[in-house]
């Protein structure tokens, strides 16, 4: 166990640096003069280089990395070149909304996708053709659109859900529960579709299992056969993919932020993005990435729980 | 291409054939002009002048649709291009060359892989704003990831292949045998990940243009108007359905296409030997085989197990394969009776259907197999619940995967004990330990508390022994109990065996392959080919003096029986398919005996003797050959 987590670091420490760097890369190409931006169109051209001075522009990229990296290390990641404020501050204040849309998202993913799974490997007939077209169309349709589909119905029509926005979980587990309902769904479905799929195959590889076989010429129940022993060995495969689908669904909680104007990291980096507000964005990407190297240890935790190969030898 | 074949990929591909088409020339599918607005008739929704309706703008949708084909497809190409040109060349060179070369490669593809593309693309539009091909190749890099990581493992497979060692002899460049021998290999596959790359981009770009980082407006592009649509989302809701229909319909579409490109594939390299046989027109006609031969009944009524004239088929009722198609034995208590062949004979598959497991579309056809008196082929779930690891145990080939690898020994154990006896999880434990010490594992307590895969092979036998011992059954089945084994353990596994069946006075059915283990532990053997019985009797008289040529073709070719100083003699050919099987005797073919009449007609078995019994028309003529 605990040279899994010491892995799963050693990984994370160098992805940390890469994803910071190549960002700065990306950002340092950008044609736009970020001094300019602050100060606007009209301010004069001394003003401009004053205030290049002062971000030290006239480093090199190395130089303006390493200037930030020291501050990023003592959890300062620089100041918005729109609003001004402090990145770190910024970020924090939207790290539980969309902490809890991914982690909410990822309980839905492996609900709904091991439960679709097991019923259309186990059950044939139309509950199991149901199941199967269900993970077709979870994969195909767009979370945006979905998103839309279901806003325009339980929330403008019907009026069960609100059609945007995020309440805290302190302000009432009922009312933060109705502002994740939707974005939650929305943006499981794909891995919903995914982990079905997956569920399914690996649920008929390990029904096809030698020890199956024994279990059942021996007389076990087959609802042990089925739920504990072949489903605890299908499992396996499927923390794998749902550690594949958390990098995609960081990026469709971007867009489903935005959509239901829910104040997480990816609507502001959304906004960031659009107004050219570069270290914001910058931060949002080391957030993410955070985000998936968290998300990775908890599932490499509940990946040694469920194989014990993993963790005894 | 078969895949035409299947309507939902001919449908698929027909929809990718006219979305291509709009992306090459819009114009062709429509007079309108998609930027024409005209604020007259907003939002409307259906109509004759406008099919899908109009936008915000009084555009129309259809012609928005058709016309936002084409950034999409850019969008796509640029990608997907550069995906797969670094995917398929980092893959085939990693897997090839393997080493550090593959330890950076794969580490990379790692780091690329958990990096949020769609975060990443936000950098660079809100760097290079509307710079769709800026945009597009950073996502084609980050996608390439997933590529480099299926090809390489494409590759490893195909780089053990014999034929690539060949070519590397042959003094082919490593260049040339990447594209000669390794690429054909991974074209299938890219295909596949090709159709399901494009799906993705779709996606994430469509996205994207739903956020504002699509083409410059008023450049028609179906994320966009998805946006659009969500704007007037209180006006009107008929618009969101064209605009993110069109997406939903290609994105499903190029999964399809990519399903069933992976079903071909898959097809294509791994057939069941099953299914590509009855594809062939078969001179096999089941109905012809005469089923009136005789029951044969050695068995009296103190039999605790009887099979009767059992025949197996696999395939449905129109379509099917009897693979055994006339087998008679019985166990007596506390008999050993061996079940013995070459694999494919029906042997495994017999044993299978004694416990109502045929394997697969596997299924009874004709006979009977009465256990402790009651007619077994009638069972219900209830039956065999009775039944199954209480009145008869079941032991397999591999020990280690014939226990879950996820849990401990002593907890699959209690599971068992409980299911066949009520009670305490203290008293189960008890005896797990019981069980354990019985089938001779030194130190019992330490072994329950193991996972499988900390057991040797000897001792995971001896586990899934104990397993098959929980519920006191009266008779235990062992397919190659010893097979997997190192000679040393089998002998071990065949003593215990021998111990356990004194103990408990425990018939045992064991079905082998070899001759050592029949002689070592049966009472009686029952020799099978090709789906039948060939021939049945007690061990010593068989050793002493074999009746079916077959069987003395077994023994010569056993290395223990022939003499040292002479070649050790094989039976010439093969087991035939089922699907090829000779009308008259089976073994015709390869018998050193045969005579005309032999091939005429099916062979019924004879008597001879009290508990012995041949199928061979020449048994009489004088004796075993030599």
């Amino acid at each position: 166990m605990l040279r899994l987590i010491g892995r799963r670091l050693t990984f994370a420490i160098p992805m940390l640096f890469i994803v910071s760097f190549l960002s700065f890369f990306l950002v340092s190409l950008s044609p736009t003069d970020p001094a300019r931006v602050i100060l606007g169109p009209y301010a004069s051209q001394e003003a401009v280089e004053a205030k290049q001075l002062e971000l030290h522009l006239d480093d090199s990229i190395f130089g303006q990395y390493w200037r930030w990296l020291q501050g990023a290390l003592h959890g300062d990641l620089g100041r918005s070149i729109v609003g001004g404020g402090d990145v770190t501050t910024q970020l924090n204040a939207r790290l539980g909304a969309t902490l809890s849309l991914v982690l909410v998202s990822l309980g839905v993913v492996a609900v709904l996708g091991v439960g679709l799974g097991i019923v259309s490997a186990v059950r044939g007939g139309v509950i199991g053709r149901t199941a199967d077209a269900i993970s077709v169309a979870g994969f195909a349709l767009p979370a945006f659109w979905i998103a839309l589909l279901l806003t325009s119905f339980f929330s403008v029509r019907l009026g069960w859900f609100p059609v945007a926005g995020y309440s805290t979980i302190d302000q009432g587990v009922r009312d933060w529960g109705r502002s994740l309902a939707l974005p939650a769904f929305a943006a499981s479905l794909a891995g919903v579709a995914v982990v079905s799929k997956q569920t399914r195959a690996s649920m008929l590889e390990a029904l096809s299992r030698d020890y199956v076989r024994v279990m059942e010429a021996n007389g076990f129940s087959r609802r042990s056969i089925v739920y504990r022993h072949a489903l605890r060995n299908a499992t396996i495969p499927v923390v794998t993919v749902m550690g594949v689908f958390t990098v995609s669904l960081l990026g469709s909680a971007v867009v489903i932020e935005n959509l239901f104007a829910y104040p997480g990291i990816g609507s502001l980096a959304a906004s960031a993005a659009a107004q050219h507000d570069l270290p914001l964005i910058q931060g949002a990407v080391i957030y993410f990435t955070l985000i998936v190297i968290f998300v990775g240890l908890l599932l490499d935790i509940s990946y040694s729980l469920i194989d014990p190969r993993v963790r005894v030898h | 291409m078969g895949l035409i074949r299947r309507p939902a990929a001919a449908i698929s591909i027909l929809w990718i054939g006219l979305v291509t088409l709009a992306a090459i020339w819009p114009s062709l599918l429509t007079n309108a002009d998609p930027n024409n607005q005209d604020l007259a008739n907003i939002l409307q929704g259906p109509s004759w002048s406008h099919v899908l309706g109009t936008t915000t703008l009084g555009e129309d949708v259809y012609a928005r649709i058709v016309y936002g084909a084409r950034p999409m497809a850019v969008a796509i190409v640029f990608a997907l291009s550069i995906a797969l040109v670094l995917g398929t060349i980092g893959g085939v060179v990693a897997g090839y060359l393997g080493g550090a070369v593959d330890g950076f490669l794969i580490r990379a593809a790692d780091v690329l892989f958990a990096i949020p593309g769609l975060l990443i693309l936000l950098v660079v539009y809100s760097v290079f704003p509307y710079n769709i091909s800026a945009g597009m190749a950073t996502f084609g890099v980050i996608l390439s990831a997933g590529l480099l990581r299926i090809v390489r493992s494409v590759t490893l497979g195909v780089r053990e292949e014999p034929y690539v060692d060949a070519a590397v002899v042959s003094g082919l460049s490593r260049s040339q045998i990447m594209t000669r021998h390794v690429f054909p290999r991974i074209r299938p596959v890219l295909f596949v990940q090709a159709a399901l790359i494009a799906a993705i981009v779709i996606v994430v770009d469509s996205g994207l243009a739903f956020l504002g980082f699509g083409p410059r407006p008023p450049q028609p592009s179906w994320g966009g108007l998805v946006a659009e649509a969500r704007g007037a989302i209180f006006r009107q809701s008929w618009l969101l359905i064209p605009s993110g229909a069109a997406i939903a319909l290609t994105v499903l579409a190029l999964s399809l296409i990519g399903d069933a490109l992976r079903d071909q594939n898959t097809a294509a390299w791994a057939p069941s030997k099953l299914t590509r046989q009855r594809q062939k027109p078969t001179t096999h006609v089941p109905a012809l085989r005469p089923e009136a031969i005789d029951a044969v009944l050695d068995d009296d009524a103190s039999a605790l197990l009887s099979v009767t004239n059992l025949a197996i088929a696999f395939g449905d009722a129109a379509d099917q394969l009897e693979v055994v198609s006339d087998v008679t034995f019985s166990v007596r208590p506390g008999e050993v009776v061996g079940l013995v062949g070459e694999s494919g004979c029906g042997k495994s598959v017999t044993a299978a259907s004694v416990l109502g497991m045929t394997p697969g579309t596997g299924r009874v056809v004709r006979g009977s197999c009465v256990f402790e008196g009651r007619e077994m082929l009638t069972a219900t779930a209830g039956d065999w619940a009775a039944i199954r690891g209480r009145r008869i145990g079941f032991v397999s080939q591999e020990p280690m995967v014939s226990l879950d690898p996820t849990y401990r020994v002593g907890h699959q154990l209690r599971e068992a004990v409980r299911r066949h006896q009520k009670c305490s999880r203290r008293a189960a434990s008890d005896r797990v330990i019981e069980l354990l010490e019985s089938v001779q594992l030194p130190d019992p307590v330490a072994v329950a508390k193991r996972y499988p895969h900390q057991l040797s092979g000897g001792m995971a036998q001896r586990v899934a022994i104990a397993l098959a011992l929980a519920g006191d059954p009266i008779l235990l089945i062992a397919d190659e109990p010893t097979t997997a084994l190192d000679v040393t353990v089998q002998a071990e596994i065949l003593d215990l065996l021998r111990r356990l069946r004194a103990e408990r006075q425990m018939a045992v059915l064991i079905i082998t392959h070899d001759w050592g283990v029949a002689a070592d532990l049966c009472d009686r053997v029952v020799v099978m080919y090709a789906g039948e019985v060939v021939e049945a009797a007690d061990i010593h008289a068989l050793i002493a003096q074999p009746l079916h040529p077959y069987s003395v073709g077994l023994l010569d070719s056993h290395p223990e029986r022939s003499p040292a100083d002479e070649r050790l003699v094989a039976i010439p050919g093969n087991v035939p398919h089922p699907a090829h099987w000779p009308t008259g005797c089976r073994f015709e073919p390869r018998c050193p005996r045969s005579i005309e009449r032999c091939s005429l007609n099916p062979v019924a078995e004879v008597h001879i003797g009290p508990d012995r019994r041949v199928r061979c028309i020449r048994a009489c003529d004088g004796g075993a050959p030599r």
